[in-house]
């Protein structure tokens, strides 16, 4: 079995990207990661395209054919499928990918993911995410991904006596870190007061809790070790992969504030990278709603559950203890749900280059990236660096 | 979104609150489902249907003002999972009150009512909301 490494990344900005299609921001993504890493695109063997809902967002499926055509490679004939697996569908791609290359079967995999969400707006939008939790017995009923977040915080509000503020924080920090990337959706700075002011989406979630609509595209090379020195590229290793289930409907749970799937998967990627949640330099998290960013902050292992409040005044700040999202997070960063999870993997391979500029975290030694699908149903969690 | 027959099919579970024990461990789910999650392949075909009371006790709840197409005209509404009282808890709609009464732990009884009508395809479409007791 050979180790994995990440020896290319590249990405387009996040945003709302009017201008620009499915096809093409995948494009982007996929040259920049090429270009990055320096190989030619006759050398992938495989192409996981990962993406959500292009489906029923942009009436475009097979997304693997897509992507393999316009790239270029149509005539190279390799195998080129899409991974769904909802909002976490980016980092089980890199799930797969890493799997490819671990195996010993292919040396150089590219993972693509995209979304292309302003093809429709408002509540016709609201409707389309809704499908990424249970049809029948939670959006047939009027429950929307924010609806559940909602819920969710109440809970955890009423249960571990926390305010809004402690959620808020979890946007604050994201806003601050997306300034200083030039890849995120928004630039500027949010304060405290502006968060908790923002309009209502979901009582007790307001907008500034909510992670945004976003267009964009992601893409990493994921090759062996046997490449990566065959053609003297300096690649970033993989050193561990995680995904878990957990019940699709949030009220079928054991906990409405517990994501079993983060646990499970952040336990068994430490168990297989050998080495514990108090060796992690920084955490990208997916916090598409702030509370989930606390709720991941205890179910991943940084805090005990009801404590996170606790961490995010200070500690996850880019200079912290425990820095968290110095991408900006998908609160800032952007959303773009099939991109999210890959895009992850782009500012972890430039964090751990020394290649983020103004939100460079120093000597970090490894990250774990967490990518989750639906209210909690799909955790997916990497940790990467490491000799 | 859908065709009719999407509708109907869970239809009477929808309207009569309708859910599975299993004949093997005894426990109940709501929605009905096939497997018990409990007793894996020793539940197969002993999934027996039994009629909900629809008495049950709200675990939490949040008011939306961001809604999906079809519920547009019911903005803002208040959703809400409910714990059943014979054990499971299902996601639906608290009606016929102010959100400023709503409370963790408050005690509410399921009533039929209609849940949205569908965009093009003009479908209406009924279930189970919930009123406080
Ligand atoms: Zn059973």
């Amino acid at each position: 079995m050979s180790d994995v490494y990440i020896v290319g990344a590249g990405e387009t900005k996040f945003g709302e990207l009017w201008e620009r299609s499915l096809r093409e921001l995948a494009v982007e993504a996929g040259l920049r990661a090429i270009e990055n890493a320096g190989v030619y695109s006759r050398d992938v063997e495989v192409l996981y395209g990962s993406n959500s809902l292009a489906g029923i967002i942009n009436g475009q499926e097979n997304i693997g054919g897509l992507l393999s055509d316009f790239s270029g490679i149509a005539e190279n004939n390799i195998p080129a499928i899409r991974i769904e697996a909802s909002t976490a569908s980016g980092g089980a791609a890199v799930r797969e990918a890493y799997h490819a290359v671990k195996s010993g079967e292919f040396d150089l995999v590219m993972v693509g993911g995209v979304e292309k969400m302003t093809d429709v707006f408002g509540s016709e939008l609201i409707d389309l995410t809704s499908s990424v939790l249970d049809r029948e017995w939670e959006a047939f009923f009027g429950a929307t991904p924010a609806a559940l977040a909602a819920m969710s915080a109440r809970k955890y509000m009423a249960d571990f006596n926390v305010e809004k503020d402690a959620m808020a924080m979890i946007s604050v920090n994201d806003h601050f870190n997306a300034s200083k990337n030039p890849d995120a959706q928004y630039k500027n700075k949010l304060t405290l007061e502006q968060a908790l002011n923002s309009v209502a989406v979901a009582e007790p979630l307001n907008m500034m809790d909510c992670s945004p609509v976003s267009d964009g595209a992601a893409a990493v090379l994921i090759a062996s070790e046997n490449y990566m020195k065959k053609n003297k590229l300096e690649g970033v290793r993989i050193a561990s992969s995680a995904e878990a289930q957990d019940y699709l409907a949030l009220h079928s749970r054991k906990s409405l504030y517990t994501l079993e799937s983060a646990k499970v998967a952040s336990r068994k990627a430490l168990e297989s990278a050998k080495i514990k949640i108090d060796d992690i330099s920084f955490a990208e998290i997916h916090d598409s709603y702030s509370i989930y960013g606390l709720m991941e902050l205890e179910d991943l292992g940084f805090a005990e559950k009801g404590k996170a409040k606790d961490l995010v005044y200070e500690d996850i700040k880019i200079d912290g203890r425990i820095p968290i999202n110095p991408s900006g997070g998908l609160k800032a960063k952007g959303n773009p749900l099939g991109a999210t999870g890959v895009g992850q993997f782009v500012e972890a391979y430039r964090q751990m280059k020394g290649k983020a500029g103004e939100r460079q975290i120093k000597d970090a030694k490894y990250a774990m990236l967490h990518n989750m699908g639906g209210s909690g149903s799909i955790s997916v969690v990497h940790i990467v660096g490491g000799e | 979104m859908g065709e009719v027959s999407r509708f109907w099919r869970e239809a009477v579970h929808r309207y009569r609150l309708v859910g599975h024990r299993c004949g093997n461990c005894e426990r109940t789910y709501f929605p009905p489902r096939d497997v018990c999650p409990v007793c894996h392949r020793d539940s197969v075909g002993k999934m027996k249907e039994f009629e909900l009371s629809g008495k049950g006790t709200i675990e939490s709840f949040t008011v939306i003002h961001e809604v999906p197409s079809p519920f547009v005209r019911q903005r803002p509404y208040i959703l809400a999972i409910v714990k059943l009282d014979e054990g499971p808890s299902l996601t639906a709609q608290i009606v016929d009150v102010d959100p400023g009464e709503v409370e963790i732990g408050k005690r509410v009884s399921a009533v039929f009512r209609k849940i949205a009508q569908q965009g093009s395809s003009g479908i209406i479409q009924y279930g189970y909301k919930f009123v406080l007791d």
